[in-house]
């Protein structure tokens, strides 16, 4: 009899232990622009999701909208793969350029999105999106923040970056930089 | 019967009896260590630290005394597949925790090395200074403070003023350090430096958000190291070298959070420390995120 109740009393006693633990946080589960499609695509659980901040897309000056120029009564769409020479031709791709060209990621209906291979939409804001679709490792490890560069709380509220912030989506080798001072060798003073 | 006296003579007793009772006055009423000041005490310290401060550099400085929280053991990795060499997180290190810019302390050393022979502290170059960064063949390895877990210089002290917090970040009490520097002789990653003359930071740019075990101006004589910015981390805060860094190659939390990015990269990818064969159980750890 008391043996019974000494193992019931463990088990009620490992249940209760076992709820105590801590929720887990939803470190990994970064959605750092949630469009409305994302919202609507996650019930809201009550769970604190981390409130994560991505700065603005890093447009060239004055290049944003694109519509401004692209739009059916200035500028209709010309699907056609070619060399461009009447604007934007400063952009040299070196980016998969034997398979691909300008409308595989910008949106020939509207300039102002990209879209995913599939072709469904997707904004500037995430364009982590598109890049994900190659290169997926990348990206998990983006989201999980361990590929890229975070700024602000290690345990709290954290800025990430778009992967176009370092990676030019033209060109996205990472550009060489010039080293700071080496340090001073050690030196005597003079006796 | 007769009684025998057994050398404890009444002359004897009072003779150590006094000296106990100057010992313990000497122990008690003198400065205390850092290490094991009560709160109140300490208190008071931090405030006095922070009018010298505020009166030596003409502005208000803050000295944060604040404590480990429990549950936080601070981990650290490098992921070596990305460093270019580039020395921003140096001189952020330099700024933020106030290093004597003459004579010049760095905190952080970047090692080039071949990728000819891995990672092997003999064709280690620290000076390298070419036009751009990365070269071909080579790759970087910062060096700093590895915060071990079984560190050497907090054995060899003679005085007690270094040891390891709670949170796993090993720190210095400069009023206690003596600059013996046996523990710059026991570090294996020549991590810990002396300020051999009296350092020197312009007024202008003294950081003034300070913690007592960190960051505050030294004196001259005593040894200093990377806290993993004691004075950020404690307040939630990345290091500095960690935001610094263009390349995002430097990850920090806390080993024991399941869900932070230092554990995935330890669960995830492959992860080695310096000098494993010594057995100093570095928290510290390089990586290849490729």
């Amino acid at each position: 009899m008391s043996r019974a109740f000494l193992v019931g009393a463990s088990v009620a006693l490992l249940a209760v232990l076992l709820s105590l633990r801590p929720a887990r946080r939803g470190v990994s589960v970064v959605d750092p622009v949630p469009g409305p499609a994302a919202q609507a695509a996650r019930p809201a659980t009550g769970q604190q999701q981390l409130r994560v901040q991505v700065p603005p897309p890093p447009f060239s000056e004055g290049v944003f909208p694109c519509t401004d120029c692209h739009n059916d009564k200035d500028l209709p769409s010309n699907r056609t793969r070619r060399q461009l020479v009447d604007a934007h031709d400063e952009i040299v791709l070196k980016h998969d350029e034997e398979h691909r060209w300008c409308l595989d990621c910008h949106d020939a209906d509207n300039r102002d999105r990209l879209h995913l291979a599939g072709g469904q939409p997707v904004s500037f804001e995430q364009s982590y999106q598109l890049c994900g679709q190659c290169h997926g490792e990348k990206y998990r490890d983006w989201r999980a923040g361990v590929h890229g560069r975070r700024i602000g709380q290690w345990n709290g509220p954290k800025e990430y970056l778009l992967c176009v912030h370092c990676h030019s989506p033209h060109q996205p080798r990472f550009k060489p930089l010039t080293p700071k001072p080496a340090p001073q060798r050690p030196t005597r003073p003079a006796p | 019967m007769k009684e025998k006296s057994d050398g404890v003579t009444r002359r004897k007793f009072a003779t150590c009896t006094a000296a106990a009772a100057a010992g313990w006055a000497l122990t008690a009423c003198g400065p205390r260590r850092l290490h094991d000041v009560p709160p109140d005490r300490l208190r008071e310290l931090v405030r006095e630290m922070e009018r010298e401060y505020s009166a030596q550099y003409g502005k208000h400085v803050r000295v944060s005394d604040a404590g480990a929280v429990p549950g936080v053991l601070f981990g650290y990795a490098l992921d070596i597949s990305r460093c270019i060499g580039c020395r921003r997180c140096v001189y952020a290190c330099v700024e933020e925790n106030n290093q004597s810019r003459d004579p010049q302390i760095h905190w952080i050393r970047v090692l080039q090395m071949d990728k000819e022979h891995g990672v092997d502290f003999t064709h280690a170059d620290p000076y390298y200074q070419p036009q751009e960064v990365p070269e071909d063949g080579h790759f970087y390895v910062p060096v700093s403070c590895q915060q071990c877990r079984d560190a050497p210089c907090t054995k060899v002290c003679p005085t007690g003023a270094t040891w390891a917090e709670p949170d796993g970040i090993v720190v210095i009490d400069y009023d206690w350090c003596i600059g013996c520097r046996c523990c710059m002789a026991a570090c294996p990653y020549g991590a810990r430096h002396f300020n051999w003359r009296t350092p020197s930071v312009p007024a202008g740019e003294i950081n003034p958000a300070m913690h007592y075990l960190g960051n505050r101006p030294r004196p001259k004589g005593v040894v200093e190291k990377c806290t993993f910015c004691i004075q950020r981390v404690r307040a939630g805060r990345y290091p500095a070298c960690v935001e610094v860094c263009p390349v995002g190659a430097r990850k920090f939390g806390n080993l024991l959070d399941p869900d932070s990015e230092i554990r995935y990269i330890i669960e995830h990818k492959r992860v080695m420390v310096l000098k494993e064969e010594l057995d100093t159980m570095p928290k510290f750890f390089y990586f290849y995120g490729t």
